[in-house]
């Protein structure tokens, strides 16, 4: 395996001999329900697997989610806390895991915080530079799907919109069902230009469950050789 | 993305090593320019409220590894930087930083982060309008920490770059090479040498005259009358 830039100081990505694969897409793109079934189907073929998502690690995992519940970081502040939150976890689980010989299934990666960053007007190549320590992924799959069937999708699970997933924080409209919609589609643009970038493998999540399973666990197989 | 325009206030940061002298000299520059009756405020190194907890925690249970250590100080200087240093310089504040970003330079940099991705790291925040460098010789800033053999905490003293495993000893490598990091930057940043090893008010005299001779003082005063 490789790093994206400047990578981990006293970390050897050479020595890395499992797979690492990513899943990106919004709330309510189907992304959880797709992780299980790809870990039902590697498991089911043996392989040992390990889940990793945003907001999960030991270090700050606590004090990312107070700060969602209040508007009290500052732009630069929050991105570097996601920074510190995705340090520890490549550092503490990913990497260990890997040199383990493990599959790591990583629910989101790198890419969702830096379009999140960039949309708010964070600095390209600051970010980009700041994530230069990740490892590059065996796989991206990005499950893409149109802001009215993410409206859909999320209401018929919670009734409601989730504030950050609305991006009600950049004013874009005091409606959050507008607000949605528009800062779904800024996502999505910057998802696209980082598409070519870092190679991602789109796949249509505006179909069945079962439809965009067949397609993912056929790219995995194809492309992993597993 | 660093910002350079002039604002309406002035930075001021004081570096060095530990034991250095540079917080006494630098609450005596606070005296003076407050009892002259002038817009100042002092902030010092990992000392944000909403941080802290995380740092501790990382500390405390070893989590930290030289990228977390490094992010995490960064995002502490981050939430001070948005929240107090950028909208005080704006309002025409002196605002004094006990350590800054070539802090992180130096140490992170000693732990083996790269010093490229380091400055990109902190490209959000402006350079000082002054930096003071206390250059101490070593022998004199280990004696004024190690006189009373404190007990040295783990990353105080470097114990994670095991260079040693007497705390002690770790601590010396580990400030020598911090200090080579400083001499190296002070021409790239401009740093303003003070000797200290020479006598507290000898150098106060010297900080006093360098920041009366560089900053016009009296515009600096409240302009409220209360």
């Amino acid at each position: 395996m490789k790093f994206y830039q400047e990578g981990l100081p006293g970390v050897d990505p050479a020595h890395l001999a499992g797979k690492l694969i990513v899943m990106e897409g919004a709330d309510g793109s189907g992304r959880s329900t797709q992780m299980d079934i790809l870990k039902d189907f590697l498991e089911g073929k043996g392989h040992a697997t390990v889940n990793v998502g945003l907001r999960r690690s030991t270090l700050v995992s606590e004090e990312l989610n107070e700060a969602k519940m209040g508007n009290v970081l500052g732009e630069i502040t929050r991105s570097l806390f996601y920074a510190t939150d995705f340090a520890d976890q490549l550092e503490n689980r990913i990497v260990p895991a890997l040199k383990a010989g493990f599959v790591v299934l990583a629910d989101r990666y790198i890419y969702t915080l830096m379009a999140r960053d960039i949309v708010r007007g964070a600095d390209r190549d600051w970010v980009r530079s700041l994530y230069g320590i990740a490892l590059v992924p065996d796989l991206v799959i990005y499950l893409r799907v149109s802001p009215g069937q993410l409206v859909e999708r999320n209401l018929r699970k919670n009734a409601t919109l989730d504030y950050w997933e609305a991006g009600m924080d950049l004013g874009l409209s005091r409606d959050i069902f507008d607000s949605f919609m528009q800062y779904q589609k800024l996502i999505q643009k910057e998802f696209s230009l980082m598409q070519r970038e870092y190679g991602f493998h789109l796949v249509n999540g505006n179909r069945s469950i079962r439809a965009v399973s067949r397609e993912m666990t056929a790219k995995v197989e194809q492309l992993l050789e597993i | 993305m660093r910002h350079s325009g002039s604002l309406p206030g002035k930075l001021i940061a004081v570096e060095g090593l530990d034991g250095s002298g540079k917080s006494t000299q630098m609450y005596l520059l606070k005296r003076w320019l407050e009892l002259r009756g002038l817009k100042v405020y002092f902030t010092e190194w990992n000392s944000s409220l909403i941080v802290k907890k995380a740092t501790s925690k990382g500390k405390k249970r070893q989590l930290l590894t030289p990228t977390t250590f490094s992010l995490i100080h960064c995002t502490d200087l981050a939430d001070r930087y948005e929240r107090q240093i950028l909208p005080l310089l704006k309002a025409g504040y002196l605002v004094l930083c006990d350590r800054y970003i070539y802090t992180a330079f130096a140490r992170d940099a000693v732990r083996g982060c790269s010093r490229a991705w380091l400055r990109n790291l902190y490209g959000f925040a402006r350079h000082p309008d002054l930096t003071l460098f206390f250059n101490t010789p070593l022998p004199i800033a280990l004696g004024r920490i190690l006189s009373g053999r404190p007990q040295l905490k783990y990353h105080e003293a470097g114990m994670d770059l095991g260079l040693a495993s007497d705390p002690y000893e770790s601590f010396r490598l580990f400030q020598e090479r911090i200090y080579h990091e400083y001499l190296a930057m002070t021409d790239e940043f401009s740093f303003v040498t003070i000797d200290g090893g020479a006598a507290i008010e000898e150098q106060q005299a010297k900080v006093r005259e360098i920041v009366g001779h560089r900053f016009d003082l009296p515009s600096y005063r409240w302009k409220t009358i209360i």
